[in-house]
C-alpha cells in the first residue's frame, strides 16, 4: 500500500515532468551555447558599435533575475502583441540568460589566445571573419569548455523555474503532488534525486565532449 | 591592369616596392619614411639593434600593421589596403614567418599547412592535404605530419610554418627573425631550409642576427636604426673587416657577444 503512492502517483508524474524538463534543457542548452559563442566573439572582436550592444545584452541578462526575465517574456510581452506559450517563453528565457553567461566564458577563452594566431592567419589572407571561425574560436571554445559545462549544469537546475510560468516540468509535477498529498519529504527527496541523476549524466557527457576535443597543448597533458 | 609597356618591363622592375613608410606606435615614431625595393629572386637582409623597427617594417609591408603613411607596390600594382578584397589577395602572395612561429595550436602539422589552402584558396580537402604533404616533405617533416604544435620542437615548428607559407605560392617572403626564438642547436635546420629557398630563387626580406648566414647569402644588407635605413649595400661593402660602417661595428659586436656566450 505504501509503495502504491510511489508507483502509481509520484514516479509517473516525475517521469512526465522529466520529459518536459529534458525538452526545455536540450534546446536551451544547445542554442544558449551557440548564441553564447556568437555573443562572446562579438563582445571581444566585433566592430565597436556591435561590441557595445553585445556588452549591453550580457549586462542586462546577467544583471537581472532569471525569474523576472521569464515573467516579462510570459506576462509582459502579450502587452506588445507577442504571445509565447509557457514552453516557448521558458525556452527563450533560458536561451537568453544562459547565452549571456556562456558569452563571458567564451570571452575569457578568446582573450587567452595569443595575438600571433591572428597575425599568422591574416598574413595568409584570412579575412577577420574566417580567422575567427577557423582559427581563434575553435581554440577559445576548448579553453572555455569547462566553464560552459558549468553553465549547462546550472541550466539543468534553473530550468525548474519554468513551472512558475506554468510550464509544468519536473519541479512543477513534484510540487503538485506534494501539495495534494502533503508528502513533502518523500516527493522532494525523490525530486532531488532525479536532478542529481540528470546532472550526473550531463557531467558525464560534457566530460566525454571535453575528451573528444582534447588536443595536445590545451589543458592538462 | 598592367599596360603592355609595364608587362615587358617587369624583368627590370622591382617585384616589391615600398615608399616612405612611416609608423608611430604608442606616441613613438618607429619608422621614419622607409623606402626599399626588391627584384625577383633577391634576398635582402634587415639588420639592426632591437627596437630599430625591423618587425614593424615587415608587418607594415603586408599591412598587419597599417602604416600611417606610405605606399606599397607588388608587381607594379599599388596595394589599396582599404579594399579588403585586394588586401586579402595581396597577403596571399606575401608569405610571412614569425619569430615565435605562430602555428595554429589546435591543428596538427598537416592541417596547419592545409587550412589556408582550403579556407582561403578554396582548394578541396584531398588536394589541400596532398599539397600540404608535399610542402612538409620539402622541409623534411614528412614523418611529423600528425603531431600538434605542442609536440614539435622549436626548429620543427618553424619548418612547419615555412611549409605553411610556401604552400600559398607566395611571390615574396618576409621572415621576421626566424631563428631568434630557437635553441642554438636547432638554428641550423631552419637556416638550411631558408638557404634552400634562397638557392631556389625565392624573393625574401629577412630580419636576422645571423651574420655569417647574411654574409654568405644576402644580395643586400639593410641596416636599420631608430626607424631609418642608415646603410644599405652588399655584404662585402658593409660587412668586410676593413669597412668603416655602422653595420660592421654592429655585427662585430654581435660576434663578440656570441663568443662570450660560447
Amino acid at each position: 500500500m505504501e509503495t502504491a503512492f510511489f508507483t502509481t502517483q509520484l514516479i509517473p508524474a516525475l517521469n512526465r515532468g522529466l520529459v518536459m524538463s529534458v525538452k526545455l534543457i536540450v534546446p536551451a542548452g544547445t542554442f544558449g551555447l551557440i548564441f553564447g559563442i556568437v555573443i562572446g566573439t562579438l563582445r571581444t572582436y566585433g566592430p565597436p558599435a556591435i561590441r557595445r550592444v553585445a556588452n549591453g545584452y550580457a549586462a542586462v541578462f546577467r544583471g537581472t533575475p532569471l525569474l523576472v526575465q521569464l515573467f516579462i517574456l510570459y506576462f509582459g510581452l502579450p502587452n506588445l502583441g507577442i504571445y509565447l506559450n509557457a514552453y516557448w517563453a521558458a525556452v527563450t528565457g533560458f536561451i537568453l540568460c544562459s547565452s549571456a553567461y556562456h558569452s563571458e566564458y567564451i570571452r575569457g577563452g578568446l582573450l587567452s589566445i595569443k595575438k600571433g594566431q591572428l597575425l599568422a592567419a591574416q598574413s595568409m589572407g584570412f579575412s577577420t571573419f574566417k580567422t575567427m571561425c577557423y582559427i581563434i574560436v575553435p581554440q577559445a571554445i576548448r579553453r572555455a569548455l569547462p566553464g560552459c559545462s558549468n553553465e549547462i549544469i546550472y541550466l539543468i537546475k534553473y530550468s525548474s523555474l519554468a513551472y512558475i510560468i506554468t510550464c509544468i516540468e519536473l519541479t512543477g509535477e513534484g510540487k503538485i503532488i506534494a501539495t495534494r498529498t502533503f508528502r513533502y519529504t518523500e516527493v522532494f527527496l525523490f525530486l532531488g534525486f532525479y536532478y542529481l541523476v540528470l546532472v550526473t549524466m550531463a557531467s558525464f557527457m560534457l566530460q566525454k565532449l571535453e575528451k573528444k576535443y582534447k588536443i595536445p597543448g590545451f589543458g592538462q597533458a | 591592369m598592367l599596360t603592355k609597356e609595364a608587362t615587358t618591363m617587369t624583368q627590370e622592375k622591382p617585384i616589391l616596392r615600398i615608399e616612405n613608410i612611416s609608423k608611430t606606435l604608442g606616441g613613438k615614431e618607429i619608422l621614419k619614411s622607409v623606402s626599399l625595393s626588391l627584384k625577383k629572386g633577391e634576398l635582402k637582409v634587415l639588420i639592426g639593434p632591437s627596437g630599430a623597427g625591423k618587425s614593424t617594417l615587415l608587418q607594415c609591408i603586408n599591412f598587419l600593421l597599417p602604416p600611417d603613411s606610405g605606399r606599397v607596390w607588388l608587381d607594379g600594382v599599388e596595394i589599396q589596403n582599404r579594399r579588403k578584397r585586394d588586401l586579402y589577395a595581396f597577403r596571399q602572395q606575401v608569405g610571412m614567418i614569425f619569430q615565435d612561429f605562430n602555428l595554429f595550436d589546435h591543428l596538427d602539422a598537416l592541417e596547419n599547412v592545409a587550412i589556408a589552402l582550403r579556407k582561403v584558396k578554396k582548394m578541396r580537402r584531398p588536394e589541400a592535404r596532398d599539397r600540404a604533404m608535399a610542402e612538409l616533405e620539402r622541409v623534411g617533416l614528412e614523418d611529423k605530419i600528425n603531431l600538434y604544435p605542442a609536440e614539435l620542437s622549436g626548429g620543427q615548428k618553424q619548418r612547419v610554418s615555412i611549409a605553411r607559407a610556401l604552400a600559398m605560392d607566395p611571390k615574396i617572403m618576409l621572415l621576421d627573425e626566424p631563428t631568434s626564438a630557437l635553441d642554438p642547436e636547432l638554428i641550423g635546420e631552419v637556416l638550411s631550409v631558408i638557404r634552400d629557398l634562397a638557392h631556389g630563387g625565392m624573393t625574401m626580406i629577412l630580419a636576422t642576427h645571423q651574420i655569417a648566414f647574411t654574409r654568405s647569402l644576402a644580395h643586400e644588407v639593410i641596416f636599420l636604426e631608430n626607424g631609418i635605413i642608415l646603410e644599405q649595400g652588399t655584404p662585402a661593402e658593409l660587412l668586410s673587416p676593413d669597412a668603416c660602417t655602422r653595420s660592421k661595428d654592429f655585427c662585430s659586436r654581435l660576434d663578440d657577444l656570441c663568443e662570450e656566450k660560447g
